[in-house]
């Protein structure tokens, strides 16, 4: 460690990744804590989020130079993807997983690795392996706060991820319909009792999912382009930080994935890690967390019952 | 054409292999593993890297490719398997990735992404199995697999397959029996990762080159595909299975119409396979065992299984 701006460098860049890690751990542990279930095409969900933002982006821009014109446009089709991917969800759940809900866990999980598996092989046929830019709305020139270099695309992220995580907390947590969601994630049956309507619950769940992943997916595809098996690394990492931070819990999530950021980016820099084995880093930490602490940071020790 | 024919059926016997692992995890134990195409990437690696470098014949590097893919099962399965399914799918996804990702970097070892080339072919009693021959070649595939088949059919009959089918079953009522499920678990992964391991053997001296691209997660997902096509827990539904897929596979090359269809299309065939199959036959075509995907779709044990 060099010194202290050095410092709040590596920290503003763990935090930008983290940032979009959580945005998608979100998708995965709220599907979980609901249908406890892992939605294997979660990351393909996010990688259709980034394709149509791509495409409704560069629609709505039609070659205007970049201005205030572009920047409204970014979050316009950032609406757009976000409706959209979360029908793409939505219609997932319907088709490929709701007819599965009383078989046993191997049937969905199956049956999600071959959504996935579509989803990623449909997208290179439609839209080709190649990858696609996806402009800046802005002029994404670096500046220096007291030594350390920042994006305005990196504060981009910071507000958009915490405007989403904010927003979910204050959904979950003051609506009537998120308390649907906390109740059907506590107990399906007895919440089905109770008169809260468990398929619809469900649905929302998938729909502000992949709304969430497709903002994670827009985000990623700024600095690293969108292609089609892109959702495939990234969605496992975000896996492991909702793992990480308890799978079902939502704040977890987002300390899992804000952790992961940060942990992935020390590893490489103060830890000497090579970039190239950064993936193995997430994994690494995913056999530790599974084998010393199952059930997460924030995740509560489920016992099996009979 | 019939050249063309025989490739497929060698490519349906290495696949098999596979796939038999893959079923005494999946189809016996309820492990969904998703990490064959790393088993199968260290044995063909492991028989690559000796015969090349270190003049061992390919008999020679058989057991140390079956040992060495069921070390690394081990390995991977010790920490994963006391877990739920969920997470050992997606930490056996993992470790395939690290495998290739590894194949890739370590340049000294295994070539780096330009692999291993000129592997001497297989010799026996002095006579040459010529992979371009392919007759011969594919009557040794075809022996491995009998044998394959007979050994784990007999193992899925012994005492331990009746233990793996009751932790598929009912994973806390095996426990109450008495049935160590972690030890079952475990010797289950390593057997398949063993098969996957000769699998890989055979494919390095069929190809007779070696690149890390061959082993990519495609090859898992297809192998899943042969098992739940053919119809869990049953070897031989699993080898028609792997033919089925890989005649689908090479479909477009053998009636000649690859350039008109389009190269996605028989892994968006493969994905809707999966989704259909689940939904609507999940215990596959052949389904002479009554085996439903872990027996939960029975009213009676459902209603059984409701907590009072």
């Amino acid at each position: 460690m060099g010194s202290v701006s050095e410092f709040f460098q590596h920290l503003m860049n763990g935090l930008t990744l983290g940032g979009i890690y959580a945005l998608i751990a979100l998708g995965y542990t709220m599907v979980y804590g609901i249908l406890k279930f892992i939605n294997f095409a979660h990351g393909d969900i996010l990688m259709f989020g980034a394709y149509i933002g791509l495409f409704a982006f560069n629609a709505l821009r039609g070659g205007a130079p970049l201005g205030a014109w572009t920047f409204a446009a970014f979050f316009i089709a950032m609406a757009i993807s976000m409706v959209a991917t979360a029908g793409l969800g939505v219609a997932i759940d319907r088709i490929a997983y709701k007819p599965l809900r009383k078989a046993s866990r191997l049937a969905p999980l199956l049956s999600a690795i071959g959504v996935s598996f579509v989803l990623e092989n449909g997208a290179a046929w439609l839209w080709g392996t190649q990858s696609k830019k996806l402009d800046y709305p802005f002029n994404n020139d670096p500046f220096n706060v007291l030594g350390v270099v920042i994006t305005p695309h990196q504060i981009m992220i910071l507000i958009v991820s915490f405007i989403m995580m904010v927003g979910l907390i204050l959904f979950t947590n003051r609506t009537r319909m998120g308390k649907a969601m906390r109740a059907t994630s506590i107990d399906q049956d007895t919440s089905r009792l109770m008169g809260i309507n468990v398929d619809q619950v469900i649905s929302l769940t998938f729909a502000i999912g992949s709304g969430l992943a497709a903002v994670g997916g827009m985000l990623i595809a700024l600095d690293f382009k969108a292609y089609p098996t892109m959702g495939m690394m990234i969605g496992l990492k975000a896996f492991v930080a909702a793992v990480v931070g308890g799978i079902g819990n939502i704040g977890g999530a987002m300390l899992g994935g804000i952790l992961l950021g940060l942990l992935e980016t020390f590893g490489v820099a103060v830890l000497g890690i090579p970039p190239a084995m950064k993936d193995t880093i997430s994994f690494g930490i995913l056999i530790l967390v599974l084998l010393l602490k199952p059930e997460g940071i924030l995740g509560k020790v489920v016992r099996e019952k009979v | 054409m019939f050249n063309f024919f025989l490739l497929i059926l060698i490519y349906t016997g290495i696949y098999a292999l596979m796939a038999m692992g893959q079923n005494l995890m999946t189809g016996y134990t309820g492990m969904l593993s998703l990490c064959q195409a790393g088993f199968f990437a260290i044995g063909s690696y492991a028989t690559a890297i000796l015969t090349t470098r270190y003049g061992w014949s390919f008999w020679g590097t058989l057991p140390v490719s079956a040992l060495l893919s069921a070390s690394f099962g081990v390995l991977i399965g010790l920490p994963t398997l006391k877990l739920k399914g969920d997470y050992l799918c997606i930490a056996t996804l993992g470790f395939g990735e690290i495998v290739r990702n590894v194949l890739n970097n370590w340049d000294s070892l295994t070539g780096g992404p330009m692999g291993i080339q000129r592997i001497p072919m297989v010799t026996l009693f002095g006579f040459t199995i010529n992979p371009y021959k392919k007759v011969a070649f594919l009557i040794m595939v075809t022996i491995f697999v009998l044998i394959a088949y007979y050994l784990l059919e007999r193992l899925g009959r012994s005492r331990m397959g009746r233990a793996l089918q009751a932790i598929r079953d009912d994973e806390i009522a095996a426990d109450a029996m008495g049935i160590n499920i972690t030890k079952y678990k475990v010797c289950a992964f390593a057997v398949g990762a063993s098969v996957a391991g000769i699998a890989g053997s055979l494919q390095t001296v069929y190809s007779l080159s070696v690149t890390p691209a061959t082993y990519t997660f495609m090859v898992s997902v297809l192998v899943l595909c042969m098992v739940v096509l053919g119809g869990m827990g049953n070897m031989a539904a699993v080898i028609l299975g792997a033919f089925i897929i890989q005649l689908v596979s090479y479909f477009p090359q053998l009636v000649g119409l690859s350039g008109v269809i389009p190269p996605q299309f028989k892994q968006i065939l493969f994905g809707l396979m999966l989704v259909v199959m689940m939904i609507w036959r999940p215990q596959g075509i052949i389904g002479i065992r009554s085996y439903i995907v872990g027996r939960k779709n029975s009213a009676k044990l459902e209603a059984l299984n409701e907590p009072a």
